[in-house]
């Protein structure tokens, strides 16, 4: 009989298990997290073409790529944030490799979005959504629905004098979400992790702030959260190996059972009918 | 008088474009005082320092004493057309594509007697104005121009053939997210641009003075960042054969030297906008408009760096920014070699402290970009090479010329 691994092989390769691709692509044009000018800058994607076929090489194409580790659709690591700094394994090369698969609940709030830029995730909000889909499991990534990658590049950073208006979570449901819930980490659409106006809440970039704290991990610049479902879907996001790396632009990978699982006798005999075939 | 230029016709696609000539432009080591003071719009002969003669055309010794002591002064440039002819063939090819071309000799009043080019508004027996310009090779040559300004007087054909008027030729400002590069886009509107392109990066930025950007006349946005490859090879794909004018507005100013940038995240930034900037401009726009040197009314006749004069001696206070720009001073010197064939002349224009926000805590005087855009207007109406705005980038050149070593040491305080 094979293996559940081997069943999960077979059943992403016939479609009963879809693997929907989180990640935005990586272009020079897509925005990138914009600090006070005398700060230092995540470095923008950008491009170099090495040869394509020419003079340069013939026979050959390739490029030379320079992007900071917060650009795109990226990883957060423990050691990104100052209150992670001195926690075990914190960096995106010494992270334990299983920690990069795990289980996601996603919560939807894009009608509330839709509505308000400045919508802020509260434990009220993730309570009464635990109501209709389950409590939360230990271990489990929370991933924020905003439906924010579907704007316009303007709409998405959402820039104005005072800074971005972007969803976010509030401080208390950050912590709550750590201490109470024991999450593995917090993903979202938007550039950061964090609400727009995070800069003005106490502790200032919260979801930074505790989640880096208590080693747990961040995803941002997601996109296709509206094919997941709120509950079931397995996150494959392991990070670029950089030596004492605080993130990276990433392949995030969502695992969503497509149909229920047929049933076992009959699948069995398929299934082993199948293998014997292709041998 | 002169008819005044009108706006070109679109042009033929059937036919070839006009491929760039220039006239013989090979000049003497010692003629090449000519060049010097012609790219920068003085009128310079040379007067010898024994006898006090003042003569043309350069030679190495005083035609009147042999005194080797013969260096370029400003001298007055007026004098009396004493006659003049007009050539109707020639067997250089660029005059022969110019025919009829009218050229006469001036007695200029401080003594020569010089073989000038003509505009189209003096006569033989006419007071005039001479004045060195850089042809179409990049070569010295004199104009004489009549006793005061005539309507129209720039449109004139000879004279055109030697500036890079901006009128109804076809601009690209490269960035138009600063004060610098909206300054320019209004100048070049004014001065009869038919179109202003104006580059605009991360256009899901806000920027100040957008709105204000927008309604200029004969201004449009183009999506350009020169940090970007990709981009500006784009934007040369759609416009590249429409350019006829570039001016590199997008600036980098940190202040801070080299051991204020910890670590080189600042310094890549600034060598990226500003050096590797322009070498993806360069590479872009440069092959076409240099075949598009002789391509009618509006061919492609200039591209434009914005300098700090601390390019050409570093002021420590700003020590890594001045660096940056000197490796940018180095790359347009090649640049104008590059473009010289084409009839395209490489305008450096080098200024001091601008009254922009990255200057905010040094004191006066400062370049207004207003007062920076109308001087680059002004330099491209004069076919100049080289210019410098304001009194900081004055003094600097005064000084580099007597005394480089001074005012490195003076400058690092």
């Amino acid at each position: 009989m094979a293996s559940d691994l081997l069943r999960l092989a077979r059943r992403v390769a016939e479609g009963s298990i879809r693997v929907v691709d989180l990640t935005q692509t990586l272009t020079q044009e897509f925005p990138i997290i914009t600090l006070p000018p005398e700060l230092g800058q995540c470095a923008p994607f950008r491009i170099e073409e090495v040869s394509r076929y020419d003079e340069r090489g013939p026979a050959w194409y390739w490029n030379n790529i320079t992007v900071g580790e917060h650009c795109g659709t990226h990883f957060d690591a423990p050691i990104h944030w100052i209150s992670g700094k001195d926690l075990p394994n914190n960096s995106v090369d010494t992270i334990p490799p299983e920690k990069f698969i795990a289980p996601a609940s996603v919560i939807d709030c894009s009608r509330e979005c839709a509505a308000d830029p400045d919508f802020t995730l509260t434990v009220p909000f993730v309570k009464a959504w635990e109501k209709r889909h389950g409590r939360i499991a230990a271990g489990e990534w929370v991933l924020l629905r905003t439906d924010w990658s579907k704007k316009s590049y303007a709409d998405y950073a959402g820039l104005t004098e005072e800074g971005a208006h972007t969803p976010g979570p509030e401080p208390e449901v950050v912590r709550w979400l750590v201490e109470e819930r024991d999450v593995h980490g917090f993903g979202t659409e938007t550039i950061g992790t964090d609400y727009g106006q995070a800069q003005h809440f106490n502790p200032p970039y919260p979801a930074h702030f505790y989640m880096h704290g208590k080693g747990r991990y961040g995803l941002q610049c997601l996109t296709n959260l509206d094919q997941l479902p709120p509950r079931g879907a397995v996150i494959f996001a392991a990070p670029l190996k950089i030596k004492q790396g605080s993130g990276s632009p990433l392949r995030v990978l969502a695992l969503v059972e497509e149909a229920p699982p047929p049933r076992p006798r009959r699948a069995s005999r398929g299934r082993r009918s199948a293998a014997g075939r292709s041998r | 008088m002169i008819e005044p230029l009108v706006r070109p016709k679109r042009k033929n696609p059937l036919k070839r474009t006009r491929q760039p000539l220039h006239p013989q432009s090979v000049r003497s080591r010692t003629a090449h005082g000519l060049t010097a003071a012609a790219a920068q719009g003085r009128f310079e002969l040379q007067k010898c320092l024994e006898c006090a003669m003042i003569f043309y055309p350069p030679r190495d010794a005083c035609p009147r004493c042999l005194s080797a002591r013969v260096p370029f002064v400003p001298v007055d440039n007026r004098g009396t057309l004493a006659v003049e002819t007009t050539i109707r063939t020639s067997t250089d090819p660029y005059f022969r594509e110019r025919a009829p071309w009218r050229v006469g000799l001036t007695r200029l009043d401080c003594g020569p007697v010089v073989l000038a080019h003509l505009h189209g508004d003096v006569r033989e027996g006419d007071r005039v104005r001479l004045d060195l310009k850089l042809d179409k090779g990049g070569a010295p040559v004199i104009i004489a121009l009549p006793e005061k300004d005539t309507p129209h007087m720039t449109d004139d054909r000879q004279l055109r053939e030697m500036t890079c008027d901006p009128k109804f030729r076809r601009v690209l400002i490269t960035d138009g997210r600063n004060a610098v590069g909206q300054a320019m886009a209004r100048s070049f509107s004014e001065a009869g641009a038919s179109i202003v392109f104006v580059g605009v990066a991360d256009a899901w930025k806000p920027f100040p003075g957008q709105e204000a950007l927008r309604k200029i006349a004969r201004v449009e946005i183009v999506p350009l960042d020169l940090t970007d490859t990709e981009s500006v090879a784009e934007l040369a794909e759609q416009n590249g054969a429409r350019t006829d004018i570039i001016v590199n507005t997008a600036e980098h100013v940190r202040p801070g030297g080299i051991l204020q940038r910890h670590g080189l995240t600042v310094a890549r930034e600034e060598m990226d906008i500003r050096y590797f900037g322009l070498m993806r401009l360069a590479q872009a726009f440069g092959p076409v408009m240099r075949s598009r040197g002789a391509d009618g009314v509006n061919s492609a006749t200039a591209f434009v760096n914005l300098l700090s004069v601390y390019a050409l001696t570093n002021w420590p206070a700003y020590g890594a920014y001045s660096a940056a720009e000197a490796a940018c001073l180095s790359a347009a010197q090649c640049l104008r070699a590059e473009l010289r064939p084409g009839g395209v002349k490489v305008l450096n224009v080098f200024f001091g402290p601008l009254d922009t926000e990255w200057f905010q805590t040094v004191p006066p005087p400062k370049v207004t970009p207003e007062a920076l855009a109308r001087a680059v207007v002004q330099a491209l109406q004069r076919g100049l090479e080289e210019v410098f705005v304001g009194d900081v980038a004055e003094e600097v050149r005064a000084r580099l010329s007597v005394n480089p070593k001074a005012l490195e040491r003076e400058l690092a305080g």
